[in-house]
């Protein structure tokens, strides 16, 4: 399961998230979403420190962060 | 087998999961998720009673599972001291723009905070009429170039730009008057422990609280988003500097 859950359908593409980002983990992708933005998308699962800077500042609720459970 | 994820951050409860009208990178968004995250926080979903402006927020009804009405443009606070008076148990919050609660709303806003009956005050200050294009508001900056100030604003024929959140602090009425801003993950946690102590402050029976939150208005500003929050911090912070500016015993 993904650590960083973007909603594709309620992103409108402001690239605050990306900006934001301190490992520089989110792009905004080529593709369109139904309203015709382009969504943010993470590049690597793996490097998400869960320091939820992105879900502060995202304007349209879209990003959702889970993180594993340790054993 | 799956691995098991916990949660660090998912979509309030009191949010109608729906797409927001607003502009891409408008901090009206933020706004709203703040509202949402501690009305689910602070257990009020059942009791809340939300007060919408006039202005981009307009359609704030849509957008939450708790019970909201529309005022008449700048009469919010008005309208949630009527609501507050006669269903005290509630939780009544209004939530307004600057052309709504510095403009044509500014006596209702004064003699609510001079009243002094525990509602909530969310006002939004982008420094413009956002919903109808841009025009000059009472906190427009001055030189800021805006549709009805194309040479920017003067104070020979546009007077000065109105902190709202000092005003209403020398007033004896209010209980919590804060100004916050939403510019950096940084400063929207503050913001938020500010609007939790003016929730507080109502559910407490303290007394009236406003949470100033200056805001992005990208599209009329004409930058992007991420450039509009820059110039929050360059440009808006210094005329409106943040902090508390009133706080009564027991607001916590």
């Amino acid at each position: 399961m993904e650590r960083v859950s973007i909603d594709e359908q309620q992103c409108k593409s402001c690239g605050l998230c990306v900006s934001v980002c301190p490992v520089k983990i989110l792009i905004i992708s080529d593709r369109l979403n139904a309203r015709g933005f382009r969504p943010a998308q993470c590049t690597d699962q793996d490097k998400c420190t869960s320091c939820s800077s992105c879900a502060l500042v995202c304007p349209d609720i879209a990003i959702a962060l889970y993180r594993e459970v340790k054993a | 087998m799956a691995e098991e994820m916990k949660v660090i951050y998912e979509r309030p409860r009191s949010w109608a999961n729906k797409v927001t009208h607003y502009c891409p990178g408008c901090t009206h968004g933020v706004a709203h998720r703040l509202v949402a995250e501690l009305v689910d926080e602070m257990g009020l979903l059942d009791k809340t009673i939300a007060v919408w402006p006039v202005g981009c927020a307009v359609l704030g009804y849509e957008y939450f599972t708790f019970d909201s009405v529309e005022a008449a443009h700048g009469r919010a606070p008005a309208m949630a001291t009527g609501i507050k008076v006669t269903n005290p148990d509630n939780f009544v919050f209004t939530y307004q723009g600057d052309g709504d609660l510095a403009s044509i709303g500014m006596a209702e806003i004064v003699h609510a905070a001079a009243r002094g009956w525990p509602i909530t005050v969310i006002f939004i200050n982008n420094g413009n009429y956002g919903m109808t294009g841009g025009q000059m508001a009472p906190t427009t900056l001055l030189g800021q170039k805006t549709t009805t100030s194309p040479l920017g604003r003067t104070p020979q024929t546009n007077g000065f730009p109105i902190r709202v959140a000092e005003m209403l602090a020398q007033l004896d009425g209010p209980a919590y008057i804060a100004r916050v801003s939403l510019d950096s993950p940084v400063n929207i946690r503050k913001a938020k422990s500010a609007m939790r102590k003016a929730f507080n402050a109502q559910v407490r029976g303290i007394g009236f609280s406003m949470v100033e939150c200056l805001s992005t208005c990208p599209t009329n500003w004409k930058l992007t988003p991420v450039e509009s929050m820059e110039r929050i911090r360059k440009e808006v912070m210094p005329y409106f500097p943040l902090g508390e500016f009133k706080v009564a015993q027991g607001v916590l």
